[in-house]
């Protein structure tokens, strides 16, 4: 009950005239950097941290959050109309987003992502508000082998997903732990298949591996298929986003799954990247129209998208509650928080209460603001497709190159973009699925972090994966939807044989 | 008398803006576009933290004209962000903080770097570095800790730390040597999860920095142990159950005579003048004098030991002879140097 109150007063700071306009602001400025390639949330926050010291504690964290929350929103907007994802989130929004944009869909597309979203949020906000101090210690039960079991549930549950043939997806997901293991091995702390380049040392960011492989692979696609742009007969009107939310109640089960997926990998400090695969891989499995997954199905978009939000929010819940950032964004808000005199940890529920539940009313607030920023502009996002390709092209070019370049300020990143650029032309062209790759990409170097972390704690036996409750049931789980089609298979068999016996 | 000085101010203007580089040269130099801050390590580590205060401060105070702008390059153990600064040459607008891996990365590493290819600037603070255990252990002090670790099998106590080859690793296993005994070391990204993992009770100890661990010390969930220096550290605020920094005592005098601190420095890029240099080191006194400085040193509990210039270099030359026979001890240089 106490709670509730907390969250009422909450309510009266986030809405005092100038925490709106801060609001607002933020999340303007959020879409815009949510769009950039590159520049994504944890710079933008970081950037624009310094306009906030002049503002009291609570307004400068009410924008900051709000910038966050509106770099979720404008993720999806390039992942669905250009196949390039903003953010690693946003990767599996293209699996079936831009096919939907290709078929004119981008309106739909657009509005069931923004509406995902914030139904993710929201949820997620919800759960904040409620089991605040008993998730905290959840968390805490997450060490080395349970982070790793998390990791191999996402692998699983997206393993076999592709169409093609399981060497193709085998390979391909091979190539990209490959990738992942250039630069520094953080445990032995030696750099590994660096060959002498010092440009190696970082390794292959996954964002630029991602821009280029999707980006521009796309650029060089279209070009191949006679420069027409598809997409642009998209319905530029305020009325498909009517439209469309008649439609979206039905996949509630989705939404619900995928709220559910995204909170646990948001405090179990997995993330909002596993999190979107995660949920996207067992939607496809469950679905009914399972087979339609990645041409253009709405419900594909759905469930990465209310995952991720669902994961993004979560993840500020043991930044605050342990001084843990889930997220690099959340990890500069930490650094925001510790200028401002609050110390993150057990405490500041306790003692800095104005501050949590300003923070906290302005999540929902700031995602309800959100959310009616980015539906109004739907018709305006969907009307770019409209845009020539010979015009857009070189334009969505600039905007690689300087969403690749401002990852680390380094032109090498441009250079090995284009490089990816054409891998990710080759791959297409030859049917390696790309998916794969990008997620062996994104949490091989972490999968393998929590694995030998692991190890190294147990001194080399594999029982550190089963050795309690928690662990073990997170690894069966993975191994069951490793193993989902065959026992599936097996299933059915056994139902025909007994219905003919 | 007006008159006057209002033509003095008109000539020097215009003598400034016609004698272009010649006369800039010679006047105090300032920058002329954004200074990049490199940090060489990851987002919400102690060295970012420091760096982003010192960001927040200039910005707040309104200490230079020009914006600061806060890049992390973590890449190879913070090797990504040295060497960008190490090809800066003449190039006044990059500054760099540093931390022990200024010496550690390129001994562990071998990549083609050495402080020297750096301008010394000054030395902000020096960082602690404190043994914790979970508060929920019996261990109250540094012996009822050491002979745990005695009587148990050799290598089942974790200690838990950031990164590879690298200060609490160095000091680990400094440790075992002081006390014959073996820890299992198991390398994390940052501080704020070595500190996390102890309250999860994942490791056995760690040899976090005090701002790393202080949250949790508060909220009750650690318990510090002693800290590497030579002497107690100055801060007498009450953190927990009326004990404070101050309280803590020294390894040394707990039997364990191990001293470890670590360097919260900036250098700039290669071949800065005199006048670049003095700017800067004006630029972080300034910094220094503010109350979110005071209050930062405070929170993290910092060794507030200011040096410039000469003394400065001379610091970091031991620092970095003694990091080379620790880690040759330890064995952790690279195979190729």
């Amino acid at each position: 009950m106490e709670e509730i109150l907390n969250l009422f007063q909450g309510f009266a700071i986030a809405l005092q005239p100038f925490n709106i306009m801060v609001m607002i602001l933020g999340i303007v400025l959020g879409v815009v950097i949510g769009v950039l390639p590159g520049l994504g949330g944890a710079n933008g926050v970081a950037i624009l941290l310094p306009l906030t010291f002049s503002m009291p504690p609570t307004s400068a964290i009410i924008m900051l959050s709000c910038i966050y929350w509106g770099a979720l929103f404008g993720g999806a907007i390039t992942s669905i109309l250009f196949n390039i994802p903003g953010e690693p989130w946003s990767v599996a929004t293209t699996f079936d987003g831009y096919p939907m944009a290709q078929q004119g869909k981008a309106g739909e597309a657009l509005t069931a992502a923004f509406t995902s979203s914030f139904v993710g949020a929201f949820f997620a906000v919800v759960m904040i508000t409620l089991v605040a101090p008993l998730v905290a210690t959840l968390a805490l039960r997450f060490g080395p082998a349970e982070k790793f079991a998390v990791y191999f549930l996402a692998f699983c549950s997206f393993v076999g997903l592709s169409k093609e043939p399981p060497f193709k997806t085998i390979a391909a997901m091979m190539i990209g732990f490959a990738l992942a293991a250039v630069g520094l091995d953080s445990v032995t702390g030696s750099l590994r298949l660096t060959f002498g380049f010092t440009e190696l040392l970082n390794g292959f960011d996954f964002l630029i591996a991602v821009i280029g492989l999707f980006g521009i692979g796309e650029i060089l696609l279209t070009m191949e298929e006679g420069l027409a742009f598809r997409g642009g007969k998209a319905k530029i009107n305020l009325s498909v986003v009517l439209q469309t939310w008649k439609e979206l109640p039905r996949y509630w089960v989705t939404s619900l799954r995928s709220c559910v997926i995204g909170c646990w990998m948001g405090i179990t400090p997995a993330g909002a990247t596993p999190a979107s695969f995660m949920s996207y891989g067992i939607a496809k499995r469950v679905s009914p129209k399972g087979a339609n997954f990645g041409k253009g199905e709405i419900e594909g978009v759905i469930a990465p998208e209310t995952a991720a939000h669902a994961a993004g929010t979560a993840a500020l819940l043991p930044m605050l509650s342990l001084g843990v950032p889930g997220s690099p964004t959340a990890a500069v808000l930490l650094g925001g928080l510790l200028i401002w005199g609050l110390q993150p940890g057990p405490l500041l529920f306790v003692e800095q209460k104005e501050f949590v539940w300003g923070l906290i009313a302005s999540m929902y607030l700031g995602n309800l603001v959100g959310l009616i920023v980015v539906l109004t502009c739907v018709p305006v996002f969907a009307a770019i497709l409209r845009i020539p390709f010979s015009i857009i092209a070189p334009l969505i070019l600039v905007l690689c190159a300087i969403g690749a370049y401002s990852v680390h300020n380094s032109t090498f990143d441009v250079a090995m973009m284009l490089v990816f650029g054409v891998i990710g032309y080759g791959l297409k062209k030859t049917g390696y699925p790309l998916a794969p790759l990008v997620l062996a990409i994104v949490l091989g170097d972490k999968a393998e972090e929590a694995f030998r972390q692991s190890l190294l704690g147990s001194q080399g036996s594999l029982g550190i994966f089963f050795s309690n409750g928690l662990v073990s049931t997170i690894m069966i789980l993975g191994l069951i939807a490793l193993f989902w089609s065959v026992i599936q298979e097996g299933y059915t068999r056994l139902r025909t044989r007994a219905a003919t016996a | 008398m007006k008159r006057t000085v209002l033509h003095y101010t008109i000539g020097a203007a215009v003598a400034a803006s016609l004698g272009g580089f010649a006369t800039m040269a010679s006047a105090a130099w300032e920058p002329t576009r954004p200074v990049e801050f490199i940090i060489p390590a990851g987002t919400g580590g102690g060295a970012d933290q420091m760096a982003r205060t010192i960001q927040g401060i200039v910005t707040k105070h309104s200490l230079m004209k020009q914006p600061m702008v806060v890049i992390n390059k973590s890449g190879g153990a913070g090797g990504e962000g040295f060497l960008d600064l190490k090809s800066s040459a003449n190039n006044p607008h990059k500054i760099i903080i540093t931390l022990s891996n200024l010496f550690t990365t390129p001994l562990a590493t071998g990549i083609p770097f050495n402080w020297k290819d750096l301008t010394p600037v000054a030395m902000l603070a020096l960082d602690e570095f404190v043994l914790w255990v979970n508060a929920e252990k019996p261990y109250k002090n540094v012996k009822d800790y050491i002979d745990a670790v005695k009587a148990a099998p050799a290598g089942t106590i974790k200690m838990g730390g950031t990164g590879s080859k690298q200060e609490d690793q160095i000091i680990t296993v400094a440790m075992e040597k002081a006390t014959g005994t073996k820890f299992t070391y198991i390398p994390y990204k940052g501080g704020g999860e070595v500190a996390v993992q102890l309250v999860g009770n994942h490791v056995d100890s760690t040899v976090n920095n005090p701002i790393e661990a202080v949250a949790q010390w508060r909220g009750g969930k650690l318990r510090p142990l002693c800290v590497f220096d030579s002497k107690r550290m100055s801060y007498d605020e009450q953190v927990f159950e009326g004990k404070g920094w101050k309280d803590i005592p020294t390894c040394k005098s707990e039997g364990l005579d191990i001293e470890y601190l670590m360097l919260r420095g900036i250098f700039m890029s290669p071949k800065a003048t005199k006048d670049q240099v003095d700017y800067y080191v004006d630029l972080f006194k300034k910094v220094r004098e503010t109350p979110e400085w005071k209050d930062f040193m405070k929170t993290g509990a910092f060794n507030t030991t200011f040096l410039v210039g000469a003394e400065y270099a001379k610091w970091v030359e031991t620092e970095e002879k003694r990091h080379e026979t620790l880690m040759k001890e330890a064995d952790f240089l690279a195979k190729s140097n």
